[in-house]
């Protein structure tokens, strides 16, 4: 089921929410909605699932107008942050749940077939007869996602599926959503915090900011080719730098970068940590190491530029440095944006 | 045992246990210790004498339909005060607790002269053959008020907390709003449905102000048993009184027990270990 | 931009014919149950006009008894009080075997008769209970006197104070109390300066429901006071007795000083719901647990 999101708006009180959002979804994408909080990007999902009502625009299922639905006949599945179980109810029962107060009568047989089914798929087989309140998170975000599937949603909608989970489990259900999620073809949206989480999983990512889309790809266009110093920032760590632009040349420092397109004046460069390199030897931008953390994969040097301006970077493991060292930095990519687009 | 920290244990403790030994367990004691040198023959004997009998009926009857009517209303009341917003809410929701704060006996006479023959209800349900004041009736009306904030007030505090994630989630497995009243709300009500009803139906078995006063006090019609004692302690017949009073006393330790079993049942799905 | 807005999706509940037949449903029979005994009390006691009303108030069996009432609210009330501190402290700042039956033999009074308390009291206290006989010898008179009156006052009321507290110490924890008894504070100073500022709303919620109880209390009263009319007659029990002396004004005139009672107390009480005593302090009563709703891991 194709989605489409038609300049949707959304007021809450005097707060605006939601600013007129555009979105397409093929049938069958799997589509990350990513922000930090307030951003908008769960009140969207709700109003997809009809939990909102858009005070503004239209939101498409295939050809129809599904924007004045009720929630319950709008067909979609919907995993609620903190799962939302029924603690009354087992296991089992939770997941036939929306099969019992379906339009749709089935067999008492074909029901429990479908449980069954269900918990196969989710890997539960042997915990049907289980309460909520006795299986661990990771179980009951599985349950979760059984019962949204038992009525064949068109849609499904997970609101920060893996928020309450610890960062093992969390990668491990990750990548089984992933699976599942080829295996049944459904269209699915996700509203997630975690860039990583976004980026490991989604065939294109949203990312929004105060409640308008400010990029939305495929993870490597966005992770490629940010187009705002907030994308940029967000997605990943970043040092920001000061720089003068003069004739397309981007200057900070003991550097000079490509900068094509940008008029004269002020503009800020940002770096990975990950695309510089540490040098005791010119070229490079003079700074002085303040503190080196060690980690499994190598080391970050915090270093303070000639200009006062703080900068981290990650050197492969043998790289020699120590705080009070004087140094160069070493650009290897940087990204230019114009000062305005900076905080 | 943890280590104690904290000052002040045998004072705490010597005052709760002085307190309550002299001031709940003593007399209780003293009941039981009175009723039980009867003799099995003389104590049954007065506990299934034909009026004794007709007493339990009338007040067992009777506390049934009264909690069955605030069940009903209270349950109403309180969802009516958590899930709408209207002018007077608040107004309502503090003169839900009149029954408890009016002392009985005002209660009592305040009712019998609106039930009275001549009263404002009394007058208008006589045209239509009803009879309240001196009837049952009359009992289930004053049990009725006396218990009325027990459901109320048990089923607010959770309805508040319901967390309204699960009522949208059976909204989009497509539950229609009978369905999910019944199959989530509902449930997840049930333990405090039941501390209410207990407790309501206790008040009701043991409601003595509000209920002589109305109830016309007919030996073997509307004669309640709480009233039957206190007639044997002014005819100074203290066996017949201790018996009786045995016997409301042992129902409300049985309705204690079983009010904490059904709870329990009803979370088992609380507990973490498989049951 | 300026889209009609419409307002959240409908709640379990919400459409207009549910609302408003539970609403009508509600204020129709809250009216009748619990309106109209208010307004039928105020206008029987002024039925006769305010003199009347005014000669009930001021006869001196009225006024011995309103007397009565208020001293039996002042010997029992505050004893009261200290228990149900003590009984919160005991059981919330320390582990004891028996910490659980305890709180359920206080809880006892709420669920015994009134008539059964007193019933029990005279088997203490009368001339054929346990102590009776010797008191009577002692010349101590305790039964249809003062002090059984307060006795059985005390017994119906006994939960009030330690219910409130006990839930909202036990959630408040022992650390505070720790920490200022470990920077040297004495029991009375952790007690005064650290425990009571924490507790004070929620205590007096419990004197404030205890005081109303023990004014109004009528049936373990009228069992253990002998009824004599200017000598333990209390309030609630002056009422019977007007009532079935056919002085209907005099009995409404007398009831009324016990509505307004009530009605100060509930308003006493909404300010101290305000201030988090209460329901809102204690945890709902068998609630589902949070864990059920998977926000512990």
């Amino acid at each position: 089921m194709k989605i489409r999101l038609d300049n949707v708006v959304k007021t809450f009180d005097t707060f605006r929410a939601v600013h007129g959002v555009s979105l397409d979804i093929a049938s069958g994408e799997l589509v990350a909605l990513l922000g930090p909080s307030g951003s908008g990007k769960t009140t969207i999902l709700r109003m997809v699932a009809g939990l909102e009502y858009a005070d503004g625009g239209h939101i498409y299922f295939g050809e129809q107008d599904a924007t004045d639905i009720p929630v319950r006949d709008r067909g979609v599945g919907f995993v609620f942050q903190h799962y939302a179980l029924f603690p009354h109810m087992t296991v089992g029962e939770n997941i036939a749940f929306g099969m019992k107060v379906s339009k749709v009568k089935r067999s008492k047989q074909q029901m429990e077939a479908r449980v069954a089914e269900l918990l196969r798929l989710v890997k539960l087989d042997n915990l049907g007869g289980r309460f909520p309140s006795q299986i661990s998170g990771g179980q009951r975000q599985r349950v979760a996602l059984a019962r949204a599937l038992a009525v064949d949603p068109k849609v499904l909608l997970l609101d920060e599926p893996f928020g309450a989970l610890d960062a093992n489990v969390r990668r491990d259900l990750r990548r089984w959503l992933r699976e599942i999620h080829e295996e049944l073809g459904i269209t699915t949206l996700f509203v997630t915090h975690d860039q990583e989480e976004a980026l490991d999983l989604a065939d294109r990512v949203v990312i929004l900011n105060e409640g308008k889309i400010v990029q939305e790809g495929t993870p490597e266009a966005v992770c490629r080719n940010p187009n705002s110093a907030f994308v940029m920032n967000f997605l990943g760590d970043a040092n920001r730098l000061g720089a003068t632009v003069a004739n397309g040349k981007a200057e900070i420092g003991g550097a000079s970068l490509e900068a094509a397109g940008f008029g004269d004046g002020a503009a800020s460069v940002y770096l990975r940590p990950r695309d510089l390199d540490w040098s005791a030897t010119e070229p490079g931008i003079a700074a002085t190491v303040t503190r080196v953390i060690d980690k499994p994969d190598g080391r970050r040097i915090l270093a303070r530029t000639a200009g006062g301006e703080q900068v981290e970077l990650d050197v492969p493991p043998e790289t020699v440095a120590r705080a009070g060292d004087q140094g160069f930095v070493r650009i290897h990519r940087a990204r230019v944006f114009a000062e305005s687009a900076s905080n | 045992m943890r280590r104690r920290v904290l000052p002040g244990l045998t004072l705490s403790l010597g005052i709760t246990l002085f307190y309550v030994g002299l001031i709940v367990v003593l007399p209780l004691g003293a009941l039981v210790f009175k009723a039980a040198s009867l003799g099995p023959e003389d104590y049954w004997r007065i506990v299934s004498s034909a009026r004794a009998v007709a007493s339990y009926r009338v007040t067992v009857l009777s506390a049934l339909a009264a909690t069955a009517f605030n069940l009903v209303f209270g349950m109403a009341l309180a969802w009516v005060l958590v899930r709408y917003r209207f002018p007077g809410r608040r107004l309502i929701d503090a003169i839900v607790d009149l029954p408890f704060a009016l002392p009985t006996a005002v209660a009592g006479i305040a009712l019998t002269t609106l039930f009275a023959q001549n009263g404002w209800f009394g007058s208008v349900l006589a045209e239509a053959g009803i009879k309240v004041a001196y009837t049952p009736l009359g009992i289930m009306v004053a049990m009725s008020f006396t218990s009325l904030p027990f459901i109320v007030r048990t089923v607010q505090p959770v309805l508040e907390d319901l967390d309204p994630a699960l009522e949208e989630a059976a909204q989009t497995l497509g539950g229609s709003d009978g369905a999910i009243f019944m199959r989530v709300i509902l449930p997840l009500l049930t333990p405090a449905l039941l501390a209410g009803v207990s407790l309501s139906f206790a008040r009701s078995l043991g409601e003595f102000g509000a209920i002589i006063f109305i109830a016309g006090n007919q030996p073997m019609e509307t004669e309640i048993t709480a009233l039957l004692t206190f007639i044997r302690l002014e005819e100074y017949d203290y066996q017949a009184a201790a018996a009786i009073a045995s016997v409301l006393l042992i129902t409300a330790f049985v309705m204690l027990a079983i009010t904490n079993l059904m709870q329990a049942r009803a979370l088992r799905y609380t507990e973490k270990t498989r049951a | 931009m300026s889209a009609p807005l419409r307002k959240k999706p409908p709640r379990v509940g919400d459409t207009p014919a549910v609302r408003r037949t539970l609403l009508g449903f509600v204020l129709i029979v809250g009216a009748f149950l619990i309106l109209a005994p208010l307004l039928v009390i105020l206008y029987q006691a002024f039925s006769l006009g305010v003199g009347v009303f005014a000669d009930t108030i001021a006869h001196p069996d009225t006024r011995h008894a309103i007397w009565l009432t208020v001293l039996t609210a002042l010997i029992a009330v505050p004893l009261n009080t200290a228990f149900g501190v003590a009984a919160a402290w005991a059981i919330t700042k320390f582990d004891f075997w028996g910490r659980r039956f305890l709180i359920v033999v206080i809880e006892i009074p709420f669920s015994v008769s009134p008539i059964v308390a007193g019933v029990a009291y005279l088997f203490v206290y009368g001339l054929q209970g346990v102590f009776g006989p010797a008191l009577d010898a002692a010349g101590i008179k305790v039964m249809f006197a003062l002090p059984g009156i307060v006795l059985a006052s005390m017994f119906v009321t006994a939960p009030f104070v330690a219910r409130e507290l006990i839930p909202l110490m036990q959630a408040q924890g022992r650390d505070l109390e720790e920490a200022a008894t470990s920077l040297g504070a004495s029991g009375w100073r952790t007690f005064f300066s650290v425990t009571l500022p924490n507790i004070r709303w929620a205590l007096l919620y419990g004197v404030v429901l205890c005081n109303a109880r023990v004014m109004g209390e009528f049936g373990a009263v009228s069992v253990v006071s002998g009824n004599i009319r200017g000598q333990t007659n209390t309030l609630p029990l002056h009422i019977e007795l007007l009532y079935h002396d056919y002085q209907t004004v005099g009995a409404f005139a007398a009831a009324s000083i016990l509505t307004v009672l009530a009605i100060v107390t509930i308003i006493a009480k909404v300010l101290l719901e305000r201030q988090g005593a209460g329901r809102a302090g204690r945890p709902a009563l068998a609630s589902p647990a949070p864990a059920a709703q998977g926000k512990t891991p």
